[in-house]
């Protein structure tokens, strides 16, 4: 039971980076974009967020720097695709490549230095009073570090903010029919630029969790292809971040999975392990096809240029 | 218009990532473009150095990269060394080596086995370059394989582990399932047995060089069950750092990097390699180089453990310092017999040492080990 216990908090640690840059990317791909510089937004907010926490030793503003950072990063991708109308998919992967370059040229004088005791203190684990007290449920959920907690808060309040209020059902449209929205009153550029920024810091918020959080010293590299897990979560979340608030939990739990049954006398190779999170959402995207459920359908007009003049 | 425009700035985009991160770059000012006419001895001789992973890892390229810069040091003016970082092991490789070679390099250092195929195929067409390849087992002419002996002072971690543990459980995150790895985790496992034979070492397997996240979850893993030193075969800190919030202690490997945990780590085994760089450059340009492969060791300075922490244990110092002299003086030899593996069976009796290529070719783990091989 300890065992189990231990196991499911580590999970909900290593899915929270993803959890961050998956609601980021639900967010940006629900406005009809596909951005995938994940990988490359969440470095950029590892190392922004990493190194102004380390001069300033203050956890928000090291959060701010990460967002700044995310945000500045989607901007240029923003610009290419929705003013420049540029291919979607090869400014993401450009993004990527840009991302991880920028932050090891950033990173170069970082290289060795840990978090500084404030921020690291700041981001205890701490017993939440009364949740934290519940068997089971309690020891699992409520015994995490703040960033955990507003990791639950920004995921419920992204599924609420898409689906029950006035903007949210606004970029939902924008996602589905651009031209619709559009002669409905909807400023679909505008839109689209805040939710494309607005993703950019989640993702970069998910890169600084892995830098100034979970290994707490900067290392090159630190997402290791995390980006990517969240680009296939996304699909295996259908586009719902309530759906991602679980998704992420699970992905981060099949990460470490493999070190728990080593030793057990469970015997499944590593390998078929490490390969899980990719055959899950292949598997989400057949069913996805056969059902041809709408709800788990994406935006329809995901990764299409809107042309105003082409109505 | 606008398309034309949104081009440029892709482009625009990739170069400059490409100039950020992965480009290689001249270690030194650039030296005046390299003329074609035989400038005799005032032209520097180039040094191309090829990485597997960044030289932030704070690890094993890190400490290939020290050694470069030990090697500009000591040969300021005669040389000029150029590197490339992050090359994946493919054919990528080899255009990484071309290249080096057109900008002039007459040495090469590939510094991961996954190279080795493509230096032997470029050595072959380069007779002229002298080509240097960490970890391998081929070599040539002018292909040099050269390594050392991790497994020394692993052991010597192995007797600060067993000394420091309470539970009596050390933990052992490891890459992936190769002889090196094993050798290393075998030594560790000897050199504790050999103050306290009831220690068991428990072994994580991640399948990765590099990612800090994914070793520090295989070292939480160990952690929780019972496990309360950790050491490691990975090139990132993230498995000290698990220990430090656990309040348990650890072993790095590659570099000293107390200052990433200072309150778990004790000490690391840690690559030299500055001496041996130094050392055959020097052959080159002096003209008295041979092609043999070097397995350096302890004696040599190429692999050492790094200076106890106050974290290790007060009785340490004093043991590890005579088991280390009785390596250094031939007295004690690695991997002698009595050595039983798992089941119990013996696999080396007594009074025989295994030989360097049954130890280079290790794929069972002493009594004492808990984990598999795949």
């Amino acid at each position: 039971m300890d065992g189990l216990i231990s196991f499911l908090t580590a999970a909900i640690v290593a899915g929270t980076p993803i959890l961050f840059a998956t609601v980021g990317e639900i967010i940006t791909e629900k406005s009809g974009h596909l951005n995938l510089g994940v990988e490359g937004l969440m470095m950029m907010g590892a190392v922004m967020g990493f190194s102004v926490g380390l001069s300033t030793g203050s956890p928000a503003a090291a959060m701010l720097a990460a967002m700044a950072a995310g945000a500045t990063g989607s901007l240029i991708y923003a610009f290419l695709t929705i003013s420049l109308r540029a291919n979607q998919v090869v400014t993401g992967l450009a993004l990527t490549i840009f991302g991880t370059g920028l932050a090891s040229f950033l990173g170069q004088k970082l290289v060795g230095q840990v978090a500084p005791e404030a921020i690291k203190t700041f981001f205890k684990p701490m017993v939440l009073p009364g949740l934290g007290q519940i068997p089971f449920i309690g020891q699992v959920f409520f015994r995490q570090d703040a960033f955990v907690y507003f990791g639950y808060l920004m995921a419920l309040g992204a599924g609420f903010y898409l689906y029950y209020t006035r903007p949210g059902r606004h970029i939902r449209a924008i996602g589905e029919n651009p031209g619709a929205a559009d002669a409905a009153g909807v400023n679909v550029t505008l839109y689209r630029y805040a939710h494309i920024l607005a993703g950019g810091a989640l993702c970069g918020l998910g890169g600084a969790y892995l830098s100034l959080v979970y290994v707490p010293a900067w290392q090159d590299n630190v997402t290791a292809g995390r980006g990517w897990i969240a680009v296939a979560l996304v699909i295996f979340a259908a586009w719902n971040p309530f759906k991602a608030l679980m998704g992420a939990y699970l992905f981060g739990g099949l990460d470490i999975i493999g070190f728990r049954i080593q030793g057990s006398a469970i015997h499944i190779s590593q390998y078929i392990i490490d390969m899980l999170p990719y055959v899950v959402t292949i598997v989400v995207l057949v069913a996805v096809s056969m059902k041809k459920s709408k709800e788990m359908a994406p935006p329809k007009h995901l990764g299409l240029p809107y042309y105003r003049e082409e109505r | 218009m606008k398309k034309v425009l949104a081009f440029a700035l892709i482009t625009m985009l990739v170069i400059s990532a490409a100039l950020t991160g992965c480009a290689p770059k001249p270690a030194e000012t650039p030296a005046p473009a390299p003329a074609a006419t035989e400038a005799p001895k005032a032209e520097p001789v180039k040094v191309g150095f090829i990485y597997v992973g960044p030289i932030g890892d704070g690890g094993w390229t890190f400490a290939h990269d020290q050694a470069r810069l030990a090697l500009e040091k000591e040969l300021g003016g005669q040389i000029q060394t150029i590197y490339k970082e992050s090359v994946p092991e493919s054919q990528e490789c080899e255009k990484v080596l071309n290249d080096m070679i057109d900008q002039g390099c007459k040495i090469i250092f590939a510094t991961s086995f996954g190279f080795m195929d493509y230096v032997e195929k470029v050595a072959k067409a380069n007779p002229e370059v002298y080509f240097y390849h960490c970890s391998g087992y081929k070599s040539g002419p002018n292909f040099v394989n050269y390594f050392g002996a991790m497994e020394e002072p692993r052991y010597l971690s192995g007797i600060v582990a067993a000394l420091k543990t309470k539970s009596n459980k050390l933990g052992y995150v490891a890459a992936f399932e190769i002889p090196e790895v094993v050798r290393g985790i075998n030594a560790y496992a000897l050199g504790a047995q050999s103050v306290n034979p009831n220690v068991e070492v428990k072994v994580k397997w991640t399948h990765t060089w590099y990612d800090p996240a994914k070793e520090k979850e295989a070292a939480k893993a160990l952690l929780d069950e019972g496990c309360d030193v950790i050491a490691q075969h990975q090139d990132t800190a993230g498995p000290q750092q698990a220990a430090e919030e656990k309040g348990a202690f650890a072993i790095g490997y590659n570099t000293d990097s107390h200052a990433a945990a200072p309150k778990a780590y004790m000490t690391a085994p840690v690559w030299n390699w500055g001496p041996y760089y130094i050392a055959q450059v020097k052959s080159i340009l002096d003209g008295s180089f041979k092609a043999e492969n070097y397995y350096g060791n302890t004696k040599d300075g190429i692999v050492e453990l790094a200076p106890l922490t106050a974290n290790a244990p007060a009785e340490a110092q004093a043991a590890v310092d005579k088991v280390k002299a009785s390596i250094i003086d031939g007295s004690f030899k690695l991997f002698t017999g009595p050595i039983k593996d798992q089941s119990g069976a013996e696999k080396v009796p007594a009074g025989t040492t295994m030989t360097l290529d049954q130890q280079l070719s290790f794929d069972w783990f002493v009594q004492g080990v808990e984990g598999k091989i795949k």
